[in-house]
């Protein structure tokens, strides 16, 4: 293969995987790395490092966007930040000293909870709980956001448990590549109670940030190669803008049942391949 | 100024960085394809590229020669310089708000950044 017909090949890959991973709010960087090491070879510590970088950027360009709805809570995501960056930094330095099939068996087990995720979960319509516990209120981690024409006060509990997913979902995050934005939900949503739609903005906040703590470690490892992260970043970037772009009502069950599936195969395939070697 | 207002500011001030570091990137790129379109590729096993794409001072000096790889670098040093700068913002924006806690949470987690992105220098 040439180099031009890899960089159109990644391309247009990382573009679909852009524009799905907006729509579907799983992120591009779950397809992206299967994508590069099972269709086209690429080792999978490029694979990594390249997505790790597509991941910021789509964290970064959406922010304002996220912001002007309102939902994100800055100080959650502050404090929080805290853990994920140092398990960011802790996965990363795994990821060079564990092996790749490893990583690929990994992999595979996050892919399937997202597919799982993508073909059974419906965005839950949970009531927001007013009062913060001591700990989330002497924190000052409560806020409201807009709901119709008034606004929503919610408070926010169980801030070690929080704390302790966060670590993992950074830990993730650094060993994969990947944005671990569906894990950071599920701290903030389900253990420590804070609103949905506050839980998937401020996540998208803090999945730059994890992303920059590993990213370092990824660079001086040479993980980050300027001829294949060229093309996937920008793809995933004009993908996911796209995705912003395109009705949101349009067809989103639909194509999370396609996607979850699509995932699902990806999972299954590197599992295997983790095992057999070939990864 | 609130929280809001300080959040928007710097999420437009992101939006932009990513907008400068795409196109550094797309630059390199297309300097890239230019000079190599026709190069035989192969990923299959890992090989770490060397100082010019590993170090940030191997990076700037690679990029201020213009070779394409070293501007592709560039770029995507920029875009990671990105959620670090809204880091450095949100120090700056806790301090002017007079709030204590979350200018030292915020420098907590710059510092843990400042550590992981040292390993590149």
């Amino acid at each position: 293969m040439s180099a031009l017909v890899f960089t159109l090949i990644v391309l247009s890959l990382s573009a679909v995987a852009g524009f799905l991973g907006s729509l579907t709010g799983l992120g591009g960087g779950v397809v992206i790395v299967p994508a590069l090491a099972l269709a086209l070879g690429v080792d999978i510590k490029y694979a990594i490092g390249a997505s790790l970088v597509s991941v910021i950027a789509t964290s970064s360009g959406a922010a304002a966007a996220y912001v002007r709805e309102g939902f994100s809570n800055i100080r959650i995501g502050m404090l929080l930040e805290i853990a994920t960056t140092i398990g960011a930094v802790v996965g990363a330095v795994l990821a060079v000293h564990v092996t790749t099939h490893a990583i690929a068996i990994v992999f595979g087990l996050v892919l399937a909870q997202a597919a799982y995720q993508s073909l059974f979960k419906a965005e839950p319509e949970s009531e927001a709980i007013v009062a913060s516990d001591s700990l989330g209120s002497r924190l000052r981690l409560g806020s409201d956001y807009p709901a119709g024409n008034s606004r929503q006060v919610y408070g926010v509990r169980n801030v070690p448990t929080g704390f302790g997913l966060m670590f993992g979902a950074g830990a993730l995050s650094g060993l994969l590549g990947i944005g671990s934005g569906a894990l950071k939900v599920i701290a903030m949503d389900r253990a420590m109670k804070i609103p949905f739609k506050v839980s998937t903005t401020t996540s998208n906040f803090m999945i730059g940030v994890t992303a920059a703590a590993s990213a370092g470690v990824y660079l001086s490892r040479g993980y980050i190669d300027p001829r294949i992260t060229m093309p996937v970043m920008l793809g995933v970037l004009a993908g996911a803008f796209l995705g912003t772009k395109v009705l949101v009502h349009a067809r989103v069950r639909t194509l999370r049942i396609v996607f979850g599936i699509v995932v699902l195969a990806l999972a299954l395939e590197m599992i295997v391949n983790g095992f057999t070697g070939r990864i | 100024m609130d929280d809001r207002r300080l959040e928007l500011i710097i999420g437009n001030l992101l939006r932009a960085g990513v907008l400068l570091a795409a196109s550094i990137v797309l630059i390199g790129g297309t300097l890239y394809l230019a000079g190599h379109h026709a190069d035989p590729i192969n990923y299959r096993q890992f090989v770490a590229g060397g100082p010019a794409v590993q170090s940030v001072a191997g990076i700037v000096q690679s990029a201020a020669h213009l070779h394409s790889e070293g501007l592709i670098q560039f770029g995507l040093l920029l875009l990671i310089a990105t959620p670090v700068a809204r880091v450095v913002l949100a120090v700056i924006g806790f301090a002017l708000e007079k709030d204590r806690l979350y200018a030292i949470v915020s420098l907590i987690v710059l510092a843990i950044l400042a550590f992981s992105l040292l390993h590149a220098i």
